[in-house]
């Protein structure tokens, strides 16, 4: 089975460091860069799979050349091939643009699964899963928890809702979005990292995907993105009140008892 | 003069029962639609009888509701409802469409926005109208052809470190998911009336593009932290599954529910249910008391607008006091049982006045 995973490289905003600028803007320097959570879930899946049923799994990103770090590291977790989609043309791109893009670089390769994670951790959107699916006009499954059984022709998998679950034959080709509890990513092995970098991650940018785009060269980069930033900032957060410590347990207690009663919620 | 006129709500069911979330859109697009001076149309999609609850979409603010009732919609089926959803905004030419950011919301409007090609912002914790004129001057260097209609959509990005205001200035419908809990409803009002229209969608033959093999629904009644007035939250503080049952106890006191960071749902030491925060649920209960809880952005994007925030943590360094109306530093295992007994004792001493 070919099976393709989008990755994406991403700022790591759950590492509890992260720093704004005076103008608002993030300061990425200040945080490390990882493969995003959901995606290398994904990843892991998909080479879980190949496990299984033979294939391979090549890792695709759209991104800057500074992607290949998040290629390596797919490598040597075990995928057989890297791709990195890249140029100005396609710089600020909003999801609907992300996903034609993404979409014309996998026009041109072959494959009978993608895997995307649910969502990116910069972006927070879980859109592009769903847009490249509608891209490439290819049946969908979401929120992935678990795959209970994989074939050639289709793969059965659990769909998590809020209030309960689906169970889900999907025929091949397809894309499945995955949640973290769908797999516990494995660590990079030694020889994993060495064979990594014997490998020769592709460059494929606008010229090689030109005509695979279609109509959707029109909707690439900042210009063709149909959503635009007004502006970005950080909130107000509701402001410290009181904090008492060295207290006794019994003048803790008052003092919270006090609030409440006050306050009318007992 | 641009032919898209309404705001539209895809109004979230489940079991064919309206969610709040739909609800809450529905206030929502009343309260944008004063400024947009159109019609609040609430879009049903469903199996049968679900045009039943049509009157309720009215009477929390549709003006018209739009009721798709095909047995290809009784279960929710990303391609069946793409093609509704789609067939409904080719045929009425909405403005806008609201969709709730919940795993099918999240599901579906991707694909629609994609099928009609047009702009979709994700997870909006506000939405405006431009009005200003810097905002109408950056709509137009857009591209937008008449501003004062143009949706200006916020949502936090990077984990919730960064809010951001998007705009969709060139094409229609606008459109944008929300969060649940977010937005609030309008206070029910059954002597509203609306227009109903029975829509027919012309269903592709392989519509029905995936195998349902199984539908299992929770048994136990699904918590709704949204909706809870008080809620007590543990985190990584309260040490084990265990250690849940003090916080059992304080929100059964207070006649409250049970939240949770991400930490200990991650854990395994509570459902996933009970989790607030970015990645959880937004809560915006009156009272929220967050014990054992660091308070990382994460987590404080979920509860922040809870009316009034009480924070035990042993750091005194814990971000949480930096949002807490009253700061407790102390160990929550003592304090938490204590302040259990003392509520229950006050509550007995008021009802005997």
């Amino acid at each position: 089975m070919k099976i393709v995973v989008c990755i994406k490289q991403v700022p790591d905003t759950t590492s509890g460091i992260v720093k704004v600028n005076e103008n608002g803007t993030l300061d990425r320097a200040s945080m490390p860069t990882i493969i995003n959570h959901d995606d290398k879930t994904a990843i892991e899946a998909a080479l879980q799979i190949k496990e299984q049923l033979g294939g391979t799994v090549t890792v695709v990103t759209m991104g800057p050349p500074q992607a290949d770090v998040a290629i390596r590291e797919a490598l040597a977790m075990g995928c057989d091939e890297g791709v990195i989609v890249g140029g100005r043309e396609f710089a600020g791109s909003d999801t609907y643009a992300t996903s034609g893009i993404l979409a014309g670089a996998l026009r041109i390769m072959d494959f009978d699964l993608i895997i995307t994670g649910r969502q990116a951790i910069d972006g927070d959107t879980a859109q592009v899963g769903p847009q490249l699916a509608e891209k490439l006009h290819l049946p969908q499954v979401s929120y992935v928890e678990e795959i209970i059984k994989a074939e050639e022709e289709a793969i059965t998998v659990k769909r998590q809702f809020e209030d309960g679950y689906h169970i889900i034959k999907i025929k091949t080709p397809c894309l499945l979005t995955a949640i973290q509890e769908l797999a516990t990513p494995r660590y990079m092995t030694v020889s994993g990292i060495w064979e990594a970098y014997q490998k020769e991650i592709k460059l494929v940018g606008f010229e090689d995907i030109k005509d695979a785009l279609g109509d959707d060269v029109n909707w690439i980069g900042l210009k063709g993105s149909p959503t635009n930033i007004y502006n970005s900032y950080t909130k107000e957060l509701k402001g410290a009140g009181t904090v008492l410590s060295g207290l006794s347990v019994e003048k803790y207690v008052e003092a919270i008892v006090e609030k409440l009663d006050e306050k009318h919620i007992i | 003069m641009s032919k898209e006129k309404d705001i539209f709500v895809v109004v979230e069911q489940r079991n064919g029962k309206v969610q709040n979330i739909g609800l809450e859109l529905l206030g929502e697009a009343t309260r944008l639609n004063a400024d947009l001076k159109e019609q609040v149309v609430a879009v049903l999609l469903g199996g049968k009888g679900i045009s039943e609850q049509a009157d309720r979409c009215i009477a929390y603010g549709a003006d018209k509701v739009i009721i798709v009732e095909d047995d290809l919609l009784k279960e929710f089926v990303t391609e069946p409802y793409t093609q509704a959803i789609t067939a409904v905004c080719k045929e009425f030419q909405p403005e806008m469409v609201l969709f709730g950011a919940s795993s099918i919301g999240r599901d579906v409007a991707p694909r629609v926005a994609s099928r009609i090609k047009t702009g979709l912002v994700a997870d909006c914790t506000a939405l405006r109208m431009a009005k200003t004129p810097e905002e109408i001057a950056r709509e137009e260097a857009c591209g937008c052809v008449d501003a004062t209609r143009a949706l200006l959509m916020v949502r936090p990005t990077f984990g919730g470190n960064l809010m951001a205001t998007l705009m969709c200035p060139r094409s229609k419908p606008q459109m944008a998911t929300v969060r649940p809990g977010v937005m609030k409803k309008i206070t029910k009002d059954t002597t509203r009336t609306g227009e109903k229209v029975d829509f027919k969608v012309d269903f592709t033959p392989d519509a029905m593009n995936i195998e349902i093999l199984e539908v299992v629904k929770s048994e136990k009644k699904a918590v709704d932290l949204t909706e809870a007035k008080i809620i007590v939250s543990g985190g990584r503080g309260v040490g084990s599954p265990e250690g849940f049952g003090i916080i059992r106890e304080l929100a059964a006191a207070l006649g409250g529910e049970v939240g949770s960071s991400r930490a200990c749902v991650d854990a395994g030491w509570i459902e996933k249910d009970r989790q607030v925060g970015q990645t959880g649920k937004t809560v915006r209960p009156d009272l929220y008391m967050a014990c054992g809880i660091s308070g990382a952005i994460q987590h404080v994007a979920g509860m922040e607008h809870s009316n009034f925030i009480v924070a035990i943590n042993k750091n005194e360094a814990a971000p949480i006091f930096g949002v807490a109306d009253l700061g407790i530093v102390g160990d929550l295992k003592v304090i938490v049982p204590k302040l259990t007994e003392a509520i229950a004792k006050f509550k007995e001493s008021k009802s005997a006045q």
